[in-house]
């Protein structure tokens, strides 16, 4: 397989397809309208089906039936689009479908703006919807990432019977870089025996559903999800450390915001300043023990989370680290991208107030 | 001197931020004048949708509200039931309120909402740069048609002037267009007659307006002009389609 | 050696495109590249600018702070980004739409009368291939062979019969500022 440029938006659906994925429901929203008009001309090719919804309620419901009819499926949205989608997906996560939902974030609260942000980290990772439930969340920093998530997270989904969501930003949906379309590590994945496929008499009828009225019966629903949450986080995790056996200070950053800082990895050493950085790759299940792990060093003084957004990540990294260390955050938001060299002037001052 | 164009008192001085031949500008004007010409400036509160005509807060010189994608009538309902003596009136396109808003739109009429809606019917989505809207004609091309709308997988465009006029709570109801000055004229009247129907106590009232998108139809805007009279029109008929007396 | 490149000008002047063939050029030399557009709710004729990166090394960030040229096709553009040159790089100014001239003197600047080349080839419209062929002849960031071979993958196949005069446009915009 040879390299291709392409969108990010692009590149995401066509890794759709290749995994299998004939039905995409959705509604035009900037920054990622590239993924509907790609699936719009892609889908009747393979003999999938693009439908534009009439919003994104109706989009992600149209998820629910095709999911519970166990097909492969897929929405996309970004951050207001995706508030709306909200309901279904608790549904989703409640009645255990599988199916990948991207969120290409821009700015907000409300209508916001469109240039890109990491303000829904929390409605991402922390549930955005009612009830105990949890999304895997995985947020690509590169197109090729994306593309390699998008394909595995169709099998996260159908393994683990949850909503997959895909956390990028304008970004990296507006971007082209190379990118090959690959299937590492493919899964065995159970039959989807639950699915309402029509029983024709050989098996007892199925039903998709969340509601449960009996309390004592919807804890054990819920707990039986949470034992499956256990396993996610047990095996999912996954994460990237660059430049940290050294380091004087460890930064905190994923997504499009992780990129600008290995470019201040760099920056930081021409001033003699070693700087690691911890990059969640899965942002649910969050790769608290990675940070812990590094904040027993003694080598490291501190941490600085670097986010587009008024500090959310911040939070579990905090979580993480314990009060072993100390943690800093630094961030831009409304669609501001922060800069490498305040980025940098922040490292410096973390480390001017940790050497006192 | 006699000045013909003077800007009418209830448009702001900021220049539209529209595309050259975009007919948005000329709907805007005709709500302002109708506007000055009913004095109702100064009690009007308007709600401006999501699409190309978001920023219609920074036109209108009267009260604004930018409302949530489709919600429009809903947030009007709101304004409406608190302030009973002012005007009220919504301004959206045909995805925000003959797709996303289906619901609140076709509420607002039955609850016979004392409102005016003035509905930009322009058969696609503007701002989001030119996918398939409600009122997308069968065979026309956009981002999310690029084969041409199919009725068999995209389904028929929607008639909402005709839909709303079943429901008892609509008072008035009217299709017009702006593709030449005679049409412009009615269009006003219509747009006149609306908040007439209001300020009466009437109940609901809508004006339809079919209008162009030159950029995301790839037409100059005289051949956009040309293509609303000729493919528009045909499908979507001019007229009243509801008037309660 | 990593370069990057802000290519900027009005809407319609072939902006995204000219910075699409240059990361498609470095890709197929098996460089690391990224391209990315500034992008806005329909671009209603107003500017419009594109972030190129090529590099023998991974791309970190996509976004350019300093770069090592600036390709301006117009004066708004060269307003803006000027001072977006670092020191000692190159700044290609397209002098048939730019009446002034560059502000900085650290760095290189090539005046280019890009529309008037291109309308002596007969199509204004490969200002933006004139201006690339330059800036190619410039900095060897990818060898002009990519720059041609990347052309039918950027333009699509229906629109081959422009890569003639594409090919043209590209030696002009060397040849004059060899
Ligand atoms: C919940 C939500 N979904 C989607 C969008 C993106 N969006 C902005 S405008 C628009 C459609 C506008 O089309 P239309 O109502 O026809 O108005 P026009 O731009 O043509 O005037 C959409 C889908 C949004 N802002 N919010
Ligand atoms: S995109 Fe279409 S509807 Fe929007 S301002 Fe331009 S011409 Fe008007």
């Amino acid at each position: 397989m040879s390299k291709v440029l392409m969108k990010g938006n692009e590149a995401i659906a066509e890794a759709a397809i290749r995994a299998g994925c004939r039905y995409f429901f959705g509604y035009p929203i900037t920054p990622q309208n590239e993924i509907p008009a790609y699936m719009a001309k892609r889908m009747p090719e393979t003999g999938g089906c693009f439908i534009q919804a009439e919003s994104e309620v109706s989009a992600i419901n149209m998820v629910y039936g095709a999911a519970g009819a166990g097909a492969r499926v897929m929405t996309s949205s970004s951050s207001p689009g995706i508030s709306l989608k909200q309901e279904g997906i608790s549904y989703m996560a409640a009645a255990e479908l599988p199916c990948v939902i991207v969120n290409m974030v821009r700015g907000g609260p409300g209508l916001g703006g469109i240039q890109p942000a990491q303000s829904d980290y929390f409605q991402a990772t922390k549930g955005g919807g009612h009830g105990d439930y949890h999304l895997v969340v995985l947020a690509p920093s590169t197109i090729q990432e994306a593309a390699d998530l998008v394909i595995e997270g169709f099998d996260i989904a159908d393994q683990y019977r949850n909503p997959v969501m895909i956390l990028g930003d304008g970004i990296l949906g507006q971007m082209m870089e190379p990118v090959e379309f690959r299937f590492s590590n493919r899964r065995e994945l159970p039959p989807k025996t639950w699915a309402t496929t029509g029983h024709t008499g050989e098996r007892p009828r199925n039903i998709i559903n969340s509601l449960i009225i009996d309390p004592q019966a919807l804890e054990d629903h819920v707990n039986r999800i949470y034992q499956k949450y256990g396993h996610i986080m047990k095996n999912e995790v996954k994460v990237e450390c660059c430049n940290c056996d050294n380091a004087d200070i460890i930064v905190a950053a994923y997504g499009t915001t992780s990129r600008i800082v290995k470019s201040v990895i760099y920056l930081a050493r021409q001033e003699g300043i070693d700087v690691g950085l911890i990059r969640p790759i899965t942002l649910w299940p969050f790769p608290a023990n990675e940070f812990s792990r590094w904040a027993d060093r003694q080598h490291v003084k501190a941490f600085l989370t670097v986010e587009m957004s008024t500090g959310q990540m911040v939070e579990d990294v905090r979580l993480g680290v314990n009060g072993k260390k100390p943690v800093f955050f630094y961030g831009r938001t409304g669609g501001m991208v922060p800069e490498p060299s305040a980025i940098l002037e922040e490292i410096k001052k973390v480390m001017r107030s940790v050497m006192k | 001197m006699i000045k013909v164009f003077e800007r009418p008192k209830s448009l702001t001085d900021k220049p539209f931020h529209y595309c050259p031949g975009c007919t948005h500008g000329i709907v805007h004007r005709l709500v302002a004048e109708v506007m000055d010409e009913l004095n109702i400036r100064e009690r009007t509160v308007g709600v401006a949708p999501v699409g190309c005509a978001v920023f219609a807060y920074e036109y209108f010189n009267c009260d604004m509200q930018e409302a949530a994608h489709g919600r429009a009538p809903a947030v009007a309902t709101g304004i409406k039931r608190v302030l009973p003596d002012c005007v009220v009136f919504t301004y959206q396109g045909d995805g925000d309120l003959a797709a996303i808003g289906t619901a609140e739109i076709v509420h607002a009429a039955t609850r016979g909402e004392n409102i005016t809606t003035v509905f930009i019917n322009n058969a696609i989505y503007g701002m989001t740069g030119g996918q398939m809207a409600p009122t997308t004609l069968i065979g026309q091309v956009t981002a999310t048609t690029p084969y041409g709308r199919d009725k068999d997988r995209a389904g028929y465009p929607v008639r909402m002037s005709e839909m709303l006029a079943t429901l008892e709570g609509s008072a008035y109801i009217e299709r017009v267009s702006v593709h030449d000055i005679k049409h412009i004229t009615q269009a006003k009247k219509a747009v006149k007659k609306a908040f007439e129907t209001q300020l009466a106590g009437k109940g609901f009232s809508m004006v339809e307006v079919l209008s162009t998108c030159p950029t995301n139809w790839g037409m100059t805007p005289a051949e956009a002009l040309k293509w609303l009279e000729t493919n528009m029109i045909p499908y979507y008929p001019l007229g009243v389609k509801k008037e309660v007396e | 050696m990593t370069h990057q490149i802000i290519i900027a000008g009005f809407g319609g002047q072939g902006i995204m495109s000219m910075g699409q063939l240059l990361a498609y050029a470095g890709m197929l030399e098996d460089k690391n590249v990224s391209w990315l557009p500034s992008y806005g709710p329909e671009m209603r004729g107003g500017t419009a600018n594109c972030n190129v990166i090529i590099s023998d090394d991974m791309v970190a960030s996509p976004i350019i702070t300093k770069a090592t040229a600036v390709i301006a096709m117009n004066k708004p553009s060269l307003d803006k980004f000027e001072n977006a040159v670092s020191r000692g790089g190159l700044l290609l100014i397209n002098s048939s739409l730019i009446d002034r001239k560059a502000s900085r003197d650290d760095i290189e600047v090539c005046y280019i009368p890009a529309n008037e080349i291109a309308e002596k080839l007969g199509n204004s419209r490969v200002a933006n291939m004139v201006m690339l062929g330059s800036y190619i002849a410039k900095s060897n960031a990818v060898s002009p062979g990519s720059v041609i071979n990347s052309l039918t993958k950027v333009l699509g196949s229906s629109k081959a019969h422009f890569i003639p005069i594409n090919q043209k446009a590209l030696s002009m915009g060397a040849e004059y500022v060899k």
